[in-house]
């Protein structure tokens, strides 16, 4: 997957867990967490979500790697290169 | 509801779940979401575990409604429906009623803000440094501070201040002021964030709605099925033995106490003496004392608030509060509001209880101790419910023996560990490859909101297990 299609999965995800989340004006450096209103239950549903799609499995020493949208392609990247 | 009979579950599932309190129905219903075979089994006939309800005298009475906090919003419509969302509604009464104070709040942060300054006098840069503290706190932090010495810092030498904050708590999971902080912390904040709130319709249908949406998912929900052995092979779990039946399983998730799950189903033999010792030090939390009363048809009461908590002890003290003849009790009141579709008036009496008190009594001592808490609580309702001994046509007790009796639960305890429980359970799956467990450990992961999402988390790590 290219980084857009990453992006677009990840918002994709965010907008079955919340439907009302407004992507407008979304910092792609800025934690999701503040912007959405994210809780760590949140996360959780996002780790299992990408597991389910793409049998990914992320340690939880690094859920952190998923702060931001950027940190979240940064790091699925090299391993959605091939999905 | 027809649920699948024990002789016609397959030999095989990916997940088995055992133990149907809300830990265990969301981990299923999370699980067979994310498209795995379920098979939940349950040794009551009811779904629910202590969310539960039973009818008696042409009542209904809900033994753990009470009130939980905004965050089932949230929860509910994510891991279950917005059907089942849509029925969460606020209680807006809170009552305290103590020798130190009388006062009625929504049990919100901005309602306490106002109730400390200008009820308690204490000047806002304290109470707000006090919200802001708690909210902050998160399970991972230094235990090293007890709640007492929290509420020292705060409010030194303030016990009217100190009860108001604790007393709720104590009676939501059994905490006491040595207690870490932390677990005061997200508990009072979860329930601060709004205020007080609870299912239209009651427990019963609350269960039912889930029960729909678990077989709706492929859930197989077996009744009447009590599970003797989990099966552990060189490490790991292989499934259940229940009944005459074994069945075979990648995952294994109990939802039975976690004292139960380790010294009984999967046996002490499965585990290393490292984890044992470990395991050895967590404590049960205590259980508790329920009085039900059910108004007769045609009576009728004024709105006296939806949840009382109500003492005649001069201080707080959770030792007191889990006497036999304590002076402490909550009232959780149900008007017609609660099932508009049978509307009903009933009064549930509830207080913290040893299980050592009540388990040596002779049968005769124990049905007088019964006679005399049904007594105690008819006097402190009088004070708020003028009249209410005409009223009443049905009245039930249940003790800290009715409660082990209906959920197996070591010391019949209400609200599972203390906090070194928490480890035990987050580690379990380390020790017994696929072995895990969801239920209330570590005062955080307790009543309804803790319960539910922690059977998400742990369906996480289930789910990362099967699927490596």
């Amino acid at each position: 997957m290219t980084r857009d299609e990453i992006k677009d999965v990840i918002l994709e995800i965010i907008e079955d867990i919340d439907e009302d989340a407004e992507f407008d004006g979304l910092d792609a450096d800025k934690p999701l967490r503040d912007q959405l209103d994210l809780d760590s239950m949140d996360f959780l549903d996002i780790v299992m979500e990408l597991r389910k799609r793409y049998q990914l499995q992320i340690p939880e020493e690094e859920y952190p790697e998923l702060a931001t949208l950027n940190s979240c392609v940064n790091y699925l990247e090299p391993k959605l290169k091939e999905a | 509801m027809v649920f699948t009979p024990l002789d016609k579950v397959r030999q095989k599932y990916d997940v088995v779940v055992i133990g149907s309190g809300l830990g265990g129905l969301t981990c299923a219903n999370r699980l067979a979401r994310a498209g795995h075979a379920v098979l939940l089994l349950e040794h009551h006939t009811q779904l629910g575990g202590l969310a539960t309800w039973f009818k008696r005298g042409g009542h209904t009475f809900d033994v753990s409604l009470h009130g939980f906090p905004y965050g089932m919003v949230k929860t509910c419509k994510k891991y279950w429906s917005k059907e089942i969302r849509d029925s969460i509604v606020q209680l807006n009464n809170i009552v305290f009623d103590n020798p130190q104070f009388s006062l009625t709040t929504t049990f919100s942060k901005d309602d306490f803000t106002r109730i400390l300054h200008e009820q308690f006098t204490l000047d806002r840069v304290t109470v707000d440094d006090f919200f802001n503290t708690v909210r902050a706190m998160n399970f991972y932090d230094d235990l090293g501070m007890t709640t007492r010495e929290l509420f020292e810092k705060f409010f030194p030498g303030r016990s009217d201040v100190h009860r108001l904050l604790m007393e709720p708590i104590t009676y939501a999971n059994g905490s006491t002021l040595d207690e870490p902080a932390i677990t005061y912390g997200i508990v009072f904040s979860n329930f601060m964030n709004r205020g007080v709130f609870t299912f239209e319709g009651g427990t019963d249908r609350l269960i039912g709605m889930m029960a729909t949406d678990l077989q709706h998912n492929g859930v197989t929900l077996c009744t009447g099925a009590k599970v003797e052995r989990i099966i552990v092979e060189n490490g790991k779990t292989k499934g259940v033995v229940v009944g005459d039946r074994e069945i075979s399983a990648s995952a294994v998730v109990s939802n039975s106490g976690i004292t139960n799950t380790i010294d009984n189903l999967a046996g002490r033999d499965a585990f290393s003496d490292d984890f044992l010792s470990r395991f050895d030090k967590v404590v049960v939390n205590n259980s508790s004392s329920q009085v039900y009363f059910g108004i007769r048809k045609g009576e009728a009461f004024d709105d006296v608030g939806d949840l009382l908590f109500t003492s005649t002890a001069k201080e707080f003290s959770s030792e007191e509060m889990r006497r036999m003849d304590t002076k402490s009790r909550t009232f959780s009141v149900y008007y017609p509001k609660t099932r508009p579709d049978a509307p009903d008036y009933t009064v549930v009496a509830s207080m913290n209880a040893n299980y050592a008190d009540w388990a040596d009594l002779d049968e005769q001592a124990y049905g007088r101790a019964k006679e005399e808490m049904v007594e105690r609580c008819f006097d402190d309702l009088e004070r708020y419910i003028p009249g209410i001994r005409d009223k009443v046509d049905t009245i039930e007790s249940a003790t800290p023996q009715t409660f082990n009796r209906y959920t197996l639960h070591t010391e019949g305890t209400s609200f599972g560990t203390k906090f070194e429980g928490l480890d035990i359970s987050r580690t379990i799956f380390k020790e017994v490859g696929g072995l895990f467990h969801v239920g209330s450990v570590g005062i955080i992961m307790s009543g309804w909101l803790g319960a539910i999402n922690y059977g998400v988390i742990v369906a996480n790590d289930v789910d990362a297990y099967v699927r490596s």
